[in-house]
């Protein structure tokens, strides 16, 4: 799968495989509580099933200073 | 997984409420969230004028997207902070959702009236971006709330803002700090501002997630000058309990808010004057702000520098 994430920079990675929103967080080491998953606009939950060849976006929620 | 209320597919999780929701009751259910802090605080009412601090990131945006919905009169306030192109981008994402939602804008440059913005006033003083452009924020977003005559300053500080504060707070028992930590600080002085946090109940995720379900177009990208800040270390600890504990920040916080803080309040005993500079509220003879600008002034070219004038 195409995972690209979106902030705090942008960067495009390819993961093999098919994998659980949960799972892809914890291989990526992303917290899912600060971290939202998005394919084609729609949010997506920890459980959802990503497919080998579909792409999706990581949008980190933290800000501040 | 499915929405809690009709059992469609679920778009958000929320685990420290053991629920999740379709994009339209989750929706919903952060309009209730704010409606619930209102009420429960006795913020503002619809016949208040309302002043809230716009920075164009999601939580300030999100705060103007929810209040004007519910019938709000809400007016934007935006200080373009001198931080190079996020500054610009800012202040663009700012714009934009001004005009797209037809709402009152009221924009406020500090390099143009103070002769430097936050980059150039931390160089200029050696010390840390955060602090000074802090002072700058709650010193405009208040005289400017008193000048233009509302009754009420919001800003769009969340859950997550809050518990890392506190966290900050405590880990170096700042009790002046943890004594003024409120969801709500009314107006203790004439040249005070209320001031009231109407999205302290919600995540930073939960927040991001309604911007994502609403389509606002708010800045993603991080202040560059936020790098190895102390609150994005704290906000980093909280999750990683959160994620093994869900329900933990709200916890922390309510804790303190319930428990803790009144016996704060009891011992609160300060004597505000008025800075014999500017003439805003302050513990002292001169307000910090006014003591900063002074140093910035004397270690800059002086005449290229503005005083900040009496109201």
């Amino acid at each position: 799968m195409k995972v690209t994430i979106r902030n705090p920079v942008r960067r495009e990675i390819a993961i093999d495989g098919s994998l659980k929103v949960h799972q892809l967080l914890a291989q990526l080491n992303l917290n899912p509580e600060s971290h939202i998953v998005i394919r084609n606009e729609e949010l997506l939950t920890s459980h959802d099933l990503i497919k080998n060849d579909e792409a999706i976006e990581i949008v980190s929620a933290i800000s501040g200073g | 997984m499915q929405c809690k209320k009709c059992h469609k597919k679920a778009s958000v999780e929320l685990r420290r409420h053991n629920t999740a929701f379709c994009p339209l009751h989750y929706i919903g259910f952060v309009n209730d969230q704010v409606s619930r802090n209102v009420k429960k605080h006795d913020m503002f009412t619809p016949n208040h004028k309302l002043l809230l601090a716009v920075s164009g990131g999601k939580d300030s945006l999100a705060l103007w997207d929810i209040l004007t919905t519910q019938g709000y009169n809400v007016t934007g306030l935006h200080l373009k902070l001198g931080i190079g192109t996020y500054s610009v981008k800012a202040s663009e994402k700012t714009r934009i959702f001004a005009a797209t939602n037809e709402l009152q804008l009221i924009e406020y440059d500090l390099e143009d009236e103070m002769g430097l913005g936050v980059s150039l006033l931390a160089r200029t003083l050696k010390r840390a971006p955060c602090s000074g452009c802090g002072l700058n924020k709650r010193y405009f977003f208040n005289k400017l709330a008193l000048q233009f005559k509302f009754d009420v300053l919001l800003t769009g500080h969340n859950l997550d803002d809050e518990a890392a504060t506190l966290f900050g707070n405590v880990l170096h028992w700042q009790d002046q700090a943890l004594s003024r930590q409120s969801p709500i600080l009314e107006s203790t002085h004439p040249n005070l501002v209320k001031k009231c946090k109407p999205l302290y109940t919600l995540t930073e995720r939960e927040i991001a997630s309604y911007c994502l379900l609403r389509k606002i177009n708010y800045q993603e990208e991080e202040c560059p000058n936020a790098a190895g800040a102390h609150s994005l270390l704290y906000k980093d600890v909280l999750n990683r309990i959160e994620l093994q504990s869900p329900g933990s920040k709200h916890q922390f916080l309510q804790g303190f808010l319930r428990k803790i803080r009144p016996s704060f309040r009891s011992q609160e005993s300060i004597t505000l004057n008025e800075c014999t500079s500017c003439g805003m509220a302050t513990t002292s003879q001169v307000c910090s702000f006014c003591k900063m600008w002074e140093r910035a002034h004397k270690l800059k070219a002086p005449k290229s520098i503005n005083q900040p004038s009496k109201r």
